[in-house]
């Protein structure tokens, strides 16, 4: 089997750009509080979404709708109009999180493939196959907590499939339980569909250096000449006791290319790209390259890497968990 | 990992930079204007996704020109105007004009042209943020616009397009985004 | 309303986390969550004494329920989970990993790191036998109200952060090993230096987080002590107060006074903000425009 390449996008030219580069399956979600990028200009219309899908499934290719925030008390109706929607425009799957979605999915649109978010933090087999038999879930996107060890262990008892990260940002936090960003801003992933959103960042330059703060609270100072990270916290810069650094995680990127074989042999059905905020430029480079690493492994070739660093956050790239030291 | 794998942006030379800050300002803001009107009415999604942001007063700021452009969305009845620095607005981007043409062409990447600090935001940064992404899914083709363009104030702009083309080595038309498969 | 003493989150060696039930025994308090909540590799030091602990809490008149971990990844952590659903005891879910051991109808509470933020999971989770829910502590006042009014229906008891320093986030990676350049798998015990985690500033100094290995909390201690009018008329049925290594006695006996009519808002921060470490209060998850606000310090 051919490792399935899911790749974001962020906006239609992006979904096209994104099936013209050789994308297997594309991942987005409406314009609305109902996906975990809602990002200002970014997402789909009801209209955008059906001429994405119908785009997608004349080349051949896949769209998945991510509705994987958690609907807010009282408001529920948005996220279950979504997910109607979604299955209207023709969508192939879409992406859930919240338990009590997911019984609504489940219940209402029988017919409509149910996946597992990295939003729901599915860490392990028995919550997987909780998922799977409660819900009907077909598909689990992993948290990225998992060395590739623990990825082959979970795939040898699961009948649910898996997609894991290969490239772009990572989440230090298993995703879905973080609260970072509300603490600072008041605005979150699980809420929100934002963290560390761009409404409550503020970029100050002083003598080439670059301050950026996040809800007032200063969050890193970059000299100048320096890459600049995303204003996210958990990158931050901070201090404890006497150290000073970045305490969490630095500001790097996740690029699994190398790890690509092991993955396939991990049992994994689908890799997956990172970046709905990111241009069409970029899931443009990035789809050409992971496409051509999973025919070039489907042929028995050497996987080329590194050719991406350009494109990520601090130009430096980490395997992240898949590798145990990481931890 | 290496730093010097990210292509240089070139600059445009600072005798023609002073060349160009020698244009009348008026009629290019105003040939400007009409191009960027005609975009609009082509491509309506952009003030759309714009959302909250289409009042805001944006100050592009190609940091090799000698002058800043002032972009006002205005809700669709949009507002061009050429000043110089620093201009005032809700919110600042700023980077070489290569930079800032290779993102409405979607040659560049914004998230990396940041990453490299070729590109600057200052203010408010959600605005900027917005204006990007719907430039992003826009698709314009700046070349086709310009060649639209008639008029008292075709010359001066045109004379603007083809010096930012041959100096910045950024085409004007949108790059082949279509793989080989 | 009720008080509930949630699961410890920090590392403390076995006398002292014994020391702190023991007293427990006699504090104001009608439920007590203890067991492992953050880090597997933190409860061989103490497991031996839990036993002993949950029969002297019980005997004190407590109702006493075990944590699960609040992310299960590690084979031991999943064995652990399974055997938590058949010890007996009334289990307090916190990953979905323990849920999946429970047998179908079998009661169990829901702690504040599972995700419940809508009628339709409250729902599900009530179905599948839940009695207890605490809300994770995110939730805005306006969502609380919602949710007390959709548990009232299922016959299910909604409970509210009321005082600790939140759990903000949980990771595969611990912060504290990293800050002494180790890795997880051979952290040598970094947290057991921090009994309430360890400060987080920001480059101007101002307190903001605390790391507690591979859990992330503010700095400041989350206080529901203002709120308490609004909560007991949206019908929250307890408070749960996250434990600290100083002065929780303390912190018990204002947390009863205050529910019980005898302390106001003001008087109680005043008498909490001495006892908690970094000494500053925060409520604006539930009333602020973010969690970090505190409301006594805000614009009239």
């Amino acid at each position: 089997m051919v490792m399935e390449i899911v790749c974001p996008a962020g906006t239609p030219a992006a979904l096209r750009t994104a099936v013209q580069a050789g994308a297997h399956t594309i991942y987005c979600g409406f314009a609305d509080e109902t996906n975990a990028r809602n990002f200002p200009g970014l997402n789909f219309s009801r209209e955008e979404m059906a001429e994405g899908v119908a785009f997608a499934h004349a080349h051949g290719a896949k769209v998945l709708v991510a509705i994987n925030t958690f609907p807010r008390a009282g408001a529920e109706t948005l996220w279950h109009a979504a997910v109607a929607d979604a299955e209207a425009a023709g969508a192939d799957a879409v992406i859930l999180a919240d338990l009590g979605l997911l019984a609504h999915a489940a219940r209402h649109h029988p017919g409509l493939r149910r996946h597992l978010s990295v939003q729901a933090a599915a860490a392990n087999a028995d919550a997987i196959n909780f998922y799977g038999r409660e819900f009907g879930v077909r598909r689990v996107v992993l948290p990225r907590v998992l060395s590739v060890s623990e990825i082959a262990a979970i795939n040898a008892e699961t009948g649910v499939e898996t997609e894991v990260f290969v490239f772009g940002g990572l989440c230090v936090m298993a995703e879905g339980r973080c609260s970072l960003s509300s603490w600072a801003t008041g605005e979150s992933p699980n809420m929100n569909g934002v963290c560390s959103p761009a409404s409550h960042v503020k970029y100050r330059e002083e003598g080439g250096a670059l301050s950026s703060t996040l809800g007032g609270f200063t969050i890193n100072r970059v000299a100048a000449g320096k890459p600049a990270p995303y204003p996210t916290l958990c990158k931050g810069v901070f201090r404890a006791g006497t150290a000073e650094g970045h305490l969490f995680e630095d500001p790097v990127s996740l690029d699994a290319a190398a790890l690509m074989p092991a993955l396939r042999d991990a049992g994994v059905t689908a890799l997956k790209i990172e970046g709905r905020q990111r241009s069409r430029a970029y899931v443009g480079q990035v789809v050409r390259a992971f496409r051509a690493a999973v025919d070039a492994l489907e042929a028995g070739r050497e996987v080329p890497s590194g050719l991406l660093t350009r494109l990520t956050e601090g130009g430096a790239t980490t395997t992240g968990a898949y590798k145990k030291t990481w931890r | 990992m290496p730093q010097d794998t990210a292509p240089t942006i070139p600059r445009v030379p600072p005798a023609l930079a002073a060349a160009l800050g020698l244009l009348p300002r008026t009629p290019v803001a105003l040939a400007l204007e009409r191009t960027v009107r005609r975009i609009a009415v082509a491509h309506p999604g952009l003030i759309r996704r714009l959302g909250p942001h289409d009042r805001a007063r944006f100050v592009l700021d190609p940091t090799d020109l000698p002058f800043v452009i002032c972009l006002e969305p205005n809700g669709g009845d949009v507002r061009v105007g050429v000043c110089g620095r620093p201009g005032q607005g809700t919110t600042r981007i700023a980077g070489p004009l290569a930079a800032l043409l290779g993102l409405v062409h979607g040659a560049y990447d914004g998230d990396a042209l940041f990453f490299s600090r070729d590109l600057v935001i200052e203010g408010d940064t959600a605005a900027a943020l917005a204006l990007r992404n719907a430039v992003d899914d826009a698709e314009i083709d700046l070349s086709g616009e310009i060649a639209r363009l008639s008029g008292p104030f075709a010359g001066p702009v045109r004379r603007l397009a083809g010096v930012a083309e041959r100096m910045t080595g950024v085409s004007l038309s949108r790059p082949e985004e279509i793989g080989a498969w | 309303m009720e008080l509930t003493v949630g699961p410890n989150p920090f590392f403390w060696s076995a006398d002292d986390w014994q020391s702190f039930y023991d007293r427990l025994a006699e504090a104001p308090v009608a439920r007590v969550v203890l067991g492992e909540l953050v880090c597997s590799k933190r409860l061989p030091f103490y497991a031996a004494r839990l036993p002993a602990a949950v029969e002297r809490l019980t005997a004190a008149g407590k109702t006493v329920a075990l944590t699960s971990l609040a992310l299960v990844t590690l084979p031991r952590e999943r064995k652990a989970t399974a055997e938590l659903a058949e010890a007996g005891a009334e289990v307090e879910v916190n990953d979905l990993t323990a849920l999946s051991h429970l047998p179908e109808g079998a009661g169990f509470t829901v702690g504040p790191l599972v995700n419940v933020y809508n009628e339709g999971t409250l729902a599900w989770l009530a179905a599948r036998g839940a009695t207890r829910i605490c809300l994770p502590p995110e939730l805005p006042l306006a969502s609380v109200e919602t949710l007390a009014r959709a548990a009232a229906g299922h016959g299910v008891a909604i409970e509210v952060w009321g005082h600790g320093r939140a759990p903000l986030a949980i990771s595969g990676r611990c912060y504290h090993a990293r800050l002494h350049g180790r890795a997880k798998d051979n952290c040598l015990f970094a947290c057991e230096d921090d009994p309430d985690g360890l400060e987080v500033r920001t480059l101007d100094d101002t307190a903001f987080l605390a790391m507690n290995g591979v859990q992330t909390l503010s700095a400041a201690t989350l206080s529901a002590v203002h709120q308490v009018e609004a909560l007991k008329a949206a019908g929250v049925a307890s408070l749960r107060l996250s434990p600290q290594s100083q002065g929780f006695d303390e912190v018990c006996r204002i947390w009863h006074a205050r529910l019980a009519g005898g302390m106001d808002g003001e008087a109680a921060a005043g008498a909490l903000e001495a006892l908690v470490p970094g000494g500053r209060l925060a409520d604006g998850f539930l009333t602020g425009a973010r969690g970090t606000d505190w409301s006594a310090g805000a614009p009239a």
